[in-house]
């Protein structure tokens, strides 16, 4: 008969050893194909020479180091875009929606349930030249020839993300906000604090967690998107993901690819470490 | 400004404090409409006679839901996505319930490490993920199929699961446990007997939330699926014929229902128990 101390190893040697094949190896296999010479499709049974000559390509390339750097700054932007739109609308569902909070927040929620492509399309069809916007300013008359620049550009990656996190970013806010006590208030309002003092000194530091989970629950995603500046972007919205998919699909080059993608990896992983600094995990799944 | 706003909110407060004037009703509408105003633009595009979406319309019909129904490559994707979200969220489930016990329920040497790898797959971003598994198959020598998306599912859904069902199992009395092995229950029995059948709401609600996120997932399928596409990865191929585009997305929206409709249903699940 099984004890209780023995029921571990069958709950914890399923999961583990699923996430050591099916998780770790493969991101171990990724340092070790970025660390091998050659380029191109070079599968496992080729010799393997240990070699840094991508991660000096992607350094040594001001292409490569610049996408990177503008796909960071696009997700630090789109991250901090839908952070700042979702923090009010978290705010009224936690303070001023009172019994119908629970409505408000599904109402909230059913675009995000709506398929990432199909939103992706969707501002695919109004920005493009053909499209919603600029038939609706065409028959306003406040245009004569469609706006070219709205599809396929930056600005349209940076619209389109940031409207499909925007329901998903209020969730950390408002999970961080509900378990502010209102006895904080009042006590503060006792003394006389008015609602913006109140605003600033309690609520925005105890919701500061929620926020922060927000950011980087956005910014993980998007600083590695592919898909959409591959559909809305055009050439000059491309951005570090595109490449990396690239060197795995149309041309194949496997090791460099690799290369690129530790590179993203390990930033994302240092942002990641200094947010936990930030704020304490524990307190959030509470 | 800010001192007489604060003296007529005090009285209108209802938590006693009083608030700013800022007009967040309004904020929140504006957002709403924002937020809706593109699907319903697509919901309109999929009864527009035309294969591009000007104002005005040409006209009104249904011959695009008809067609959906003619198009087997399209049903036979859908049928796949289907498929993989089943089985992968059975697993994720599964296996995040596993953690979730193990991790609140027992004292062990690695438990916080164990919670760490599960919930890990959410902070790589996918296009990593992507080429980790390319690669891992590649090594392996396994052809890309649906059965590797299936996999590459799992570990994704995985971190949703364990949350889920963490935040449940923490609020679930340890007691009741103990009752039923004092009264002779093996911890096996007491598991299936006390616990799964108290947390099923929960299950479930974990069940549906990796489904969804296995039957909208794209950035990582693009990399593992073989011949036979998954929904989205089908979509994807086919966005770039635009006059593909209105039954794409008459299908779509058909999906998006149901899809919709089962995210509200693990919402209101896990809502019931909190």
């Amino acid at each position: 008969m099984l004890s209780r101390r023995g029921t571990l190893p069958f709950l914890v040697g399923p999961p583990l050893v699923w996430l050591a094949l099916f998780f770790l190896l493969p991101l171990f296999l990724i340092a070790a194909f970025s660390l091998r010479a050659g380029s191109g499709a070079v599968g496992p049974s080729e010799p393997w020479a240990p070699s840094a000559e991508h991660y000096q390509e992607v350094i040594g390339t001001p292409a490569f180091v610049r996408l990177l750097g503008v796909s960071v700054l696009m997700a630090l932007g789109i991250a901090g875009l839908a952070t700042v739109l979702a923090y009010p609308v978290a705010y009224f569902l936690t303070f001023r929606a009172g019994s119908r909070a629970a409505l408000f927040l599904t109402l909230l929620l059913i675009p995000f349930a709506v398929s990432y492509l199909l939103r992706v399309m969707a501002w695919k069809l109004m920005l493009g030249p053909e499209g919603g916007i600029n038939s609706l300013l065409g028959s306003l008359g406040l245009t004569h020839e469609p706006l070219s620049l709205l599809l396929y550009s930056r600005p349209a990656v940076i619209i389109t993300l940031v409207y499909i996190w925007i329901p998903f970013a209020a969730l950390p806010i408002y999970a961080a906000m509900q378990r502010i006590g209102r006895n904080h208030l009042e006590a503060a309002a006792d003394l006389g604090a008015g609602p913006w003092a109140r605003f600033w000194r309690i609520t925005v530091p105890l919701s500061m967690p929620g926020a922060i989970a927000t950011f980087f629950m956005v910014f993980i995603p998007t600083v590695g998107e592919y898909v959409t500046p591959a559909l809305v972007g055009g050439t000059g919205g491309v951005m570090y993901g595109n490449i990396i998919q690239g060197y795995f699909t149309r041309s194949a080059n496997w090791p460099l690819g690799s290369a690129m993608a530790m590179i993203m990896l390990a930033l994302t992983l240092v942002l990641v470490a200094g947010a936990l600094r930030l704020i304490d995990l524990r307190r959030l799944s509470a | 400004m800010t001192a007489i706003g604060s003296e007529r909110a005090d009285r209108r407060s209802t938590i006693g404090v009083g608030s700013t004037r800022v007009p967040l009703g309004a904020f929140y509408a504006g957002m709403l409409i924002l937020l809706y105003l593109p699907i319903g633009v697509l919901f309109v595009f999929s009864f527009n006679a035309g294969t591009t979406l000007s104002f005005p319309l040409k006209g009104i019909t249904l011959d695009w839901y008809a067609s959906v129904f003619g198009n087997a490559p399209m049903l036979a994707a859908a049928r796949n996505s289907f498929m993989v979200g089943a089985a992968s969220a059975t697993l994720a489930t599964v296996l995040g319930c596993m953690v979730a016990i193990a991790v609140l329920r027992f004292r062990f040497r690695g438990r916080g490490v164990l919670l760490a790898l599960a919930g890990l797959p959410l902070i790589v971003p996918f296009v990593v993920i992507g080429v980790a598994f390319f690669l891992l198959f590649v090594a392996v020598d396994v052809p890309r199929s649906l059965l590797t998306v299936g996999i590459g599912h799992t570990v994704i859904a995985v971190p949703y699961a364990t949350l889920i069902v963490v935040s449940r199992l923490g609020g679930l009395d340890p007691a009741l446990e103990d009752a039923a092995m004092d009264l002779g229950a093996t911890y096996p029995t007491t598991l299936r007997r006390v616990v799964l059948p108290l947390m099923a709401p929960t299950l479930l609600s974990a069940w549906l939330t990796c489904f969804i996120v296995s039957f909208d997932e794209i950035a990582l399928a693009i990399f593992l699926v073989g011949g036979d596409p998954t929904f989205p990865v089908f979509l994807y191929g086919q966005l770039r014929f635009a006059q593909q585009l209105p039954v794409l997305i008459a299908m779509a929206v058909l999906l998006m229902v149901g899809t919709v409709g089962l995210t509200v249903m693990a919402m209101r699940l896990r809502a019931r128990e909190a």
